[in-house]
C-alpha cells in the first residue's frame, strides 16, 4: 500500500479535569474535513486510558488539549507511560493555552509540537500531514 | 415625544441625584406621552408586567448593579486575602471560584486531584475550608455568588455552616449558587452523576432556600457556558430557558407551585459570548426579550400569581471565547462594549472576563481593570442614570420583537418534543454547538467575520504575555498545604459521629427525602466533599458520556 493511500488516525484526548472542550471539538472536526480519521475520547481521561486507548486504535497521533493550566505533570505521566508501552512512533502534540517559556521543557519531554492560543485550525492540520507517521 | 417620569421614586425607595451637562435634572425614566395599549402589552413601566424595561421601577437609580469579579484560587488563606483586597477596591459582592476536584468531588488528598488542587480555584475539602475563606467577611452584609454545581449542595451545606458559625441566621444570608447540571452537560463539563439524579439535586436545593433561606438563589440558570460552547444569540436564551422549565417540571411534580419556588431561581445571562457576529442593539434587545418571555411563560403557562416569579432576574457575564490574545490590551474594549450592553439591557450584575483571561488566572492589574470599567460606565457615562434609555427606540424595539420571536421558536420546538433533557442525554445538543463553533472558527479562519488585531488590522506586537510577563504565579506549595488541613480535620474529627452521619446520608440517597439536611449533618461532622461524593455516587451512579462530536 502506499503511503498517501492510508488515512491518518489521530486520538484527540482531554486528560486531567479540565472540561473545556469546544477547542478539542473543533480541531476534531477540521481534521475530519481534512480527511483523517479521528477518535474523541471525551472528558477527563486519565494519561492509562489514553495510552490504551492509542495502543488498542492503532493511532498515528495523540493530540492533547489541556486549557486548565495542568498540562507539565500530565506530559510527562504521558510521556512516560508511552515510552513503557514502546508507542515510540506516535506524534504527541499539545494544544490549549500553554505559555511560551513552558514549550522547550514540553519539547525535551517528547511532545512533538505543542499550538497555543495563537495557533490555527491549518497549521495543525498541516503540522499532522507533514508529521505523521 | 417622550415624558419623563419619577416612576414612583419617592414612595418606592430614595433614588440617587443626577444631572444633565446644563444643570436640568435627568428623569429616572422616559415614558411616552400617550402609552397606548401596545405600549403596555410589550413593554409597560420598568417594574411593570412584562418586565421588559426591567423588573425594578428605578433600576439603577435605586441601587448600582453588583459589581462581581470572580475570583478564587489556592487555599482558604489566600482566597480570602484577595477577597479582602476586591472588597477594598470598591466591589460590593463576592464571585468565588473553587477548584477543579471541588467542583468534582475530589478531595486534594486524591491522585486524579494531585495536578489541580487550588489552581483554577479555591480548594475547599471541608467545612473548616469554607469558615476560613470567610474569616473576618460578614455573611450577613457580602452577597456571595458560587461557581459550583455537581457538588452545590455539599458546598452550600459548608457555606450555610460557616454562616451559622458566625452568628448569621440562614434567612439574611445572600447569594446565589450556580447549580445548574444541565448546562454542565451541554457546555461546562463538571458533571458527576446521571442527568436525572442531577436534577432531584438541584430541585433539593430550590425546595429547601425557598423555605429556609429565601435570598439565597438556589440555581443560577447559565447562558455563559452554553454560549462559549457555541451557541447563537436566539440559542443562548432559549437553550437555558428549557433547562430551567426542566427544572421546574421537577419541583411541580413534587406538588409545589410555581409560586412557591421560582422567585429563588435566577439567571446568568450572557453577553458578548456564542457564535456569529456581535451585534451591540441585538444584545441589549435579547436580554430585554428575555425578560418579556419569561413573564409571559410564568403568567401564562404556570399561573403564577406572584410579581418575583415573573420577574427574570439575572445576572451577564462571558468567559472570554470574543477576548484575543492577540493584543490582548484590546480586550478592555471588547469588555466596555459588554458591560454597556449589560447595564442597558437592564442586568443586577456584571462580571466580565479579563483582558489576561486567555493567558492564566487574571492578574491583581487585570481584575481590578475589569472592575474599573464597570465603575467608569456606572459614575462616568450617565447611562445609568435613565432607566432602560433606549425604549421606544425603532432599532432597538424591533431588534427587541425579532430575537423574542427567534428565542420562543426554540423554545416551543423543543418542549412540543418533550423538554431538552432528552436532547443533552443523547448528545444532540453538544454535537449542534460543537457543530457551529466549527463553523465559527472557519469564518474566522477565513476573515468572513472579523476580529481586530486578530484577522485584520494586525501588528507584530511582541506577545510579552505568552512569555508569561505580568502574569498570575501558580504556587506550587498548594498541594501540601491543603493536604495538610485535610488531613488536621480528619484528624481533629469525632470518627464515629462521622461514620454515623455517612451512613445516614446514604439511606437518603436511596430514599426521596430533600437531601440538604443529610448534608448539612455530614459537614458538621467534619466529612469532606470527596467522602459525600462518594457516598452519592454509589447511590446514584456515574454519567457517561454520549458521543459529543
Amino acid at each position: 500500500m502506499v503511503a498517501q493511500d492510508k488515512r491518518i488516525r489521530v486520538l484527540m484526548a482531554k486528560p486531567g479535569l479540565d472540561g473545556h472542550d469546544r477547542g478539542v471539538k473543533v480541531i476534531i472536526h477540521a481534521l475530519r474535513d481534512a480527511g483523517m480519521e479521528v477518535i474523541y475520547s471525551g472528558l477527563r481521561q486519565t494519561v492509562e486510558q489514553i495510552v490504551s486507548v492509542a495502543i488498542q486504535e492503532n493511532v498515528d497521533v495523540i493530540g492533547l488539549s489541556i486549557l486548565s493550566g495542568s498540562y507539565m505533570g500530565i506530559a510527562r505521566r504521558l510521556m512516560a507511560r508511552i515510552a513503557e508501552e514502546g508507542l515510540d512512533d506516535c506524534l504527541v502534540i499539545l494544544g490549549g493555552n500553554i505559555l511560551e517559556r513552558d514549550v522547550v521543557q514540553l519539547k525535551s519531554l517528547g511532545v512533538a509540537e505543542v499550538f497555543n492560543h495563537h495557533a490555527e485550525m491549518a497549521e495543525v492540520v498541516s503540522y499532522i500531514r507533514n508529521n505523521a507517521a | 415625544m417622550a415624558k419623563p417620569k419619577d416612576n414612583g421614586a419617592k414612595k418606592e425607595r430614595p433614588v440617587r441625584e443626577a444631572a444633565y451637562n446644563s444643570g436640568k435634572p435627568v428623569p429616572v425614566v422616559y415614558e411616552p406621552d400617550a402609552p397606548d395599549a401596545v405600549y403596555q402589552e410589550k413593554l409597560g413601566a420598568p417594574g411593570e408586567y412584562p418586565y421588559t424595561r426591567g423588573i425594578y421601577p428605578t433600576m439603577y437609580r435605586g441601587s448600582l448593579w453588583t459589581m462581581r469579579q470572580y475570583a478564587g484560587f489556592s487555599t482558604s488563606a489566600d482566597t480570602n486575602a484577595r477577597f479582602n483586597f476586591l472588597l477594598g477596591n470598591g466591589q460590593t459582592g463576592l464571585s468565588m471560584a473553587y477548584d477543579l476536584p471541588t467542583q468534582l468531588g475530589l478531595d486534594s488528598d486524591d491522585e486524579a486531584a494531585q495536578d489541580d488542587v487550588g489552581r483554577l480555584g479555591v480548594a475547599v475539602d471541608t467545612a473548616q475550608d469554607m469558615a476560613d475563606v470567610f474569616e473576618g467577611i460578614p455573611l450577613d452584609r457580602v452577597s456571595v455568588s458560587h461557581t459550583i454545581n455537581s457538588t452545590a449542595a455539599i458546598i452550600q451545606a459548608f457555606w450555610l455552616i460557616a454562616a451559622e458559625r458566625q452568628g448569621v441566621a440562614l434567612e439574611k444570608l445572600r447569594g446565589t449558587f450556580q447549580n445548574d447540571m444541565l448546562k454542565e452537560y451541554i457546555g461546562r463539563g463538571t458533571w458527576i452523576f446521571p442527568p436525572r439524579p442531577s436534577m432531584r439535586l438541584v430541585a433539593d436545593i430550590i425546595e429547601y432556600n425557598a423555605k429556609h433561606c429565601p435570598r439565597v438563589n438556589a440555581v443560577s440558570v447559565s447562558a455563559t457556558h452554553i454560549a462559549e460552547t457555541g451557541a447563537t444569540l436566539a440559542q443562548d436564551v432559549a437553550f437555558p430557558i428549557l433547562n430551567a422549565l426542566a427544572y421546574i417540571r421537577e419541583l411541580t411534580a413534587r406538588g409545589l407551585h410555581v409560586d412557591d419556588f421560582v422567585p429563588t431561581m435566577s439567571f446568568h445571562l450572557s453577553v458578548g459570548g456564542g457564535v456569529g457576529p456581535f451585534n451591540l442593539l441585538e444584545s441589549i434587545g435579547k436580554l430585554r426579550a428575555a425578560r418579556r418571555i419569561w413573564a409571559r411563560t410564568m403568567k401564562e403557562k404556570y399561573g403564577a400569581k406572584n410579581p418575583k416569579t415573573m420577574q427574570l432576574k439575572f445576572s451577564t457575564g462571558n468567559c472570554g471565547s470574543r477576548m484575543a490574545a492577540r493584543e490582548p490590551l484590546n480586550n478592555i474594549v471588547r469588555q466596555t462594549l459588554f458591560t454597556l450592553v449589560a447595564v442597558l439591557g437592564g442586568t443586577r450584575s456584571v462580571n466580565m472576563a479579563c483582558f489576561d483571561e486567555a493567558f492564566e488566572i487574571p492578574s491583581d492589574e487585570s481584575i481590578r481593570t475589569a472592575l474599573r470599567i464597570q465603575q467608569v460606565i456606572a459614575h462616568e457615562s450617565g447611562v445609568a442614570d435613565t432607566v432602560d434609555p433606549l425604549a421606544g427606540g425603532y432599532a432597538v424595539e424591533a431588534v427587541t420583537d425579532q430575537v423574542e420571536a427567534e428565542i420562543q421558536a426554540i423554545v416551543d420546538d423543543y418542549e412540543s418534543r418533550g423538554g431538552i433533557v432528552s436532547f443533552i442525554e443523547s448528545g444532540e445538543i453538544q454535537r449542534l454547538l460543537a457543530r457551529q463553533a466549527y463553523e465559527h472558527q472557519r469564518k474566522i479562519a477565513q476573515g468572513e467575520q472579523v476580529w481586530v488585531g486578530v484577522n485584520k488590522f494586525t501588528s507584530e506586537e511582541e506577545d510579552r504575555m505568552s512569555a508569561g510577563e505580568g502574569l498570575y504565579e501558580a504556587d506550587d506549595s498548594v498541594l501540601e498545604k491543603q493536604k495538610e488541613r485535610l488531613a488536621r480535620v480528619k484528624a481533629a474529627r469525632d470518627a464515629g459521629e462521622a461514620a454515623a452521619q455517612l451512613e445516614k446520608l446514604a439511606r437518603a440517597c436511596e430514599s426521596s427525602e430533600n437531601l440538604v439536611p443529610y448534608l448539612m449533618d455530614a459537614a458538621r461532622a467534619g466529612l469532606t466533599v470527596g467522602e459525600m461524593t462518594g457516598v452519592m455516587r454509589s447511590a446514584f451512579g456515574a454519567y457517561v458520556e454520549p458521543s459529543v462530536v
